[in-house]
């Protein structure tokens, strides 16, 4: 019997990450709780945002001290863009600043939703993929919004599952299946997720990866959270290649009939 | 000379270069990015590029997000 390939390695831009959980900072309230988080969660790649200097998301500073210590790679992102033009110069300044290629692309089409605007996503997703980036689009769970990001040369494209911080989990698992079978690039579920069943669904639909702040920073226990979406994560992973049961409308005994004593 | 540094206005007596400001703001340079007036400026470029009346600088660098 051949060894089959470990259930967690995960190729991404031509890097292999042993955790297929991606860790988002948004929420953590300072570098010591980061730290806890990224250990308890495995994960490899973890995002960073770009804010001004003295500003209190900065958290003192310190940020990327805990980000070396743990080994992970730094994923910057364009969050608060509004804009094509306005989410490039974000990445070149994250460039800059990083000293790393990869981008997570946001870019903001609706105040209370949070959701892309699909037409400046692709604009700037085409703009980042030409000036040389690794471009991992935040999107919607449409699967042809998905190809078109992922013919313009991305990366991955990165579905959001329901509403940045939501916690709603997945809205439309149909229609994740359906952007699954759309591209051939990695697919992450970012944003939605609540709770460790919701991480797990998302793997048994065949997401890649799953990308999630919120329900780690913002839970009552952070470190905890954590150690779940981890095992989350492996478990939705196992799962889809498992091959689960159909399906049934009634039941069929676990038990065998032959061989029950008459009584 | 006046300029806008992130967001807020600073007076700057005599001639100062990018280099000079960041330095005033933070001992790191590593992990922070700078635009003057919406355009990058890379790290390479800060101690020859010379601020100007009016000039708008926003000074970066990481922080908890995504």
């Amino acid at each position: 019997m051949s060894t089959p390939p470990p259930e967690s390695a995960f190729a991404l831009g031509g890097t292999t990450f042993g955790s297929r959980l991606i860790l988002g900072t948004g929420g953590v309230t300072s570098p010591a709780m980061l730290e806890k988080v990224i250990r308890a969660s495995g994960a490899e790649l973890v995002t960073v945002a770009l804010r001004r200097i003295d500003s209190t998301a900065t958290m003192g500073g310190g940020m990327l001290e805990v980000l070396a210590r743990c080994g992970v790679r730094l994923l910057p992102n364009t969050a608060g863009c509004r804009t094509a033009t306005e989410a490039v110069t974000v990445a070149h300044l994250a460039r800059e600043a990083f000293e790393t290629p990869w981008i997570k692309l946001e870019v903001i089409g609706d105040e209370r939703t949070l959701l892309p605007d699909a037409v400046e996503l692709l604009s700037a997703a085409e703009r980042l993929v030409a000036d040389g980036f690794t471009v991992l689009p935040y999107t919607t769970d449409d699967p042809v919004l998905a190809r078109r990001l992922a013919d313009a040369g991305c990366a991955a494209v990165m579905p959001a599952g329901a509403p940045i911080g939501s916690g709603l989990g997945i809205g439309n698992p149909h229609h994740l299946r359906l952007l699954r079978q759309s591209v051939e690039v990695p697919v992450i579920l970012d944003a939605g997720i609540g709770t460790a069943s919701d991480a797990a669904l998302a793997m048994e639909l065949g997401c890649d990866a799953v990308l999630l702040a919120s329900a780690v920073t913002r839970a009552v226990d952070p470190v905890r959270m954590a150690t779940a979406m981890r095992h989350a994560v492996e478990a939705g992973r196992l799962a889809a290649g498992a091959g689960r049961i159909a399906r049934r409308f009634h039941a069929l005994a676990s038990t065998p009939d032959e061989g029950r004593p008459e009584l | 000379m006046e300029l806008t540094v992130n967001g807020v206005e600073r007076r700057l007596p005599g001639e100062v270069t990018l280099a000079d400001l960041v330095a005033q703001l933070t001992g790191e340079s590593r992990g922070v990015a700078v635009a003057v007036n919406g355009e990058v400026v890379p790290r390479t470029g800060w101690p020859a590029r010379a601020l100007r009346d009016g000039d708008r600088v926003e000074v970066l660098t990481a922080a908890q997000g995504g």
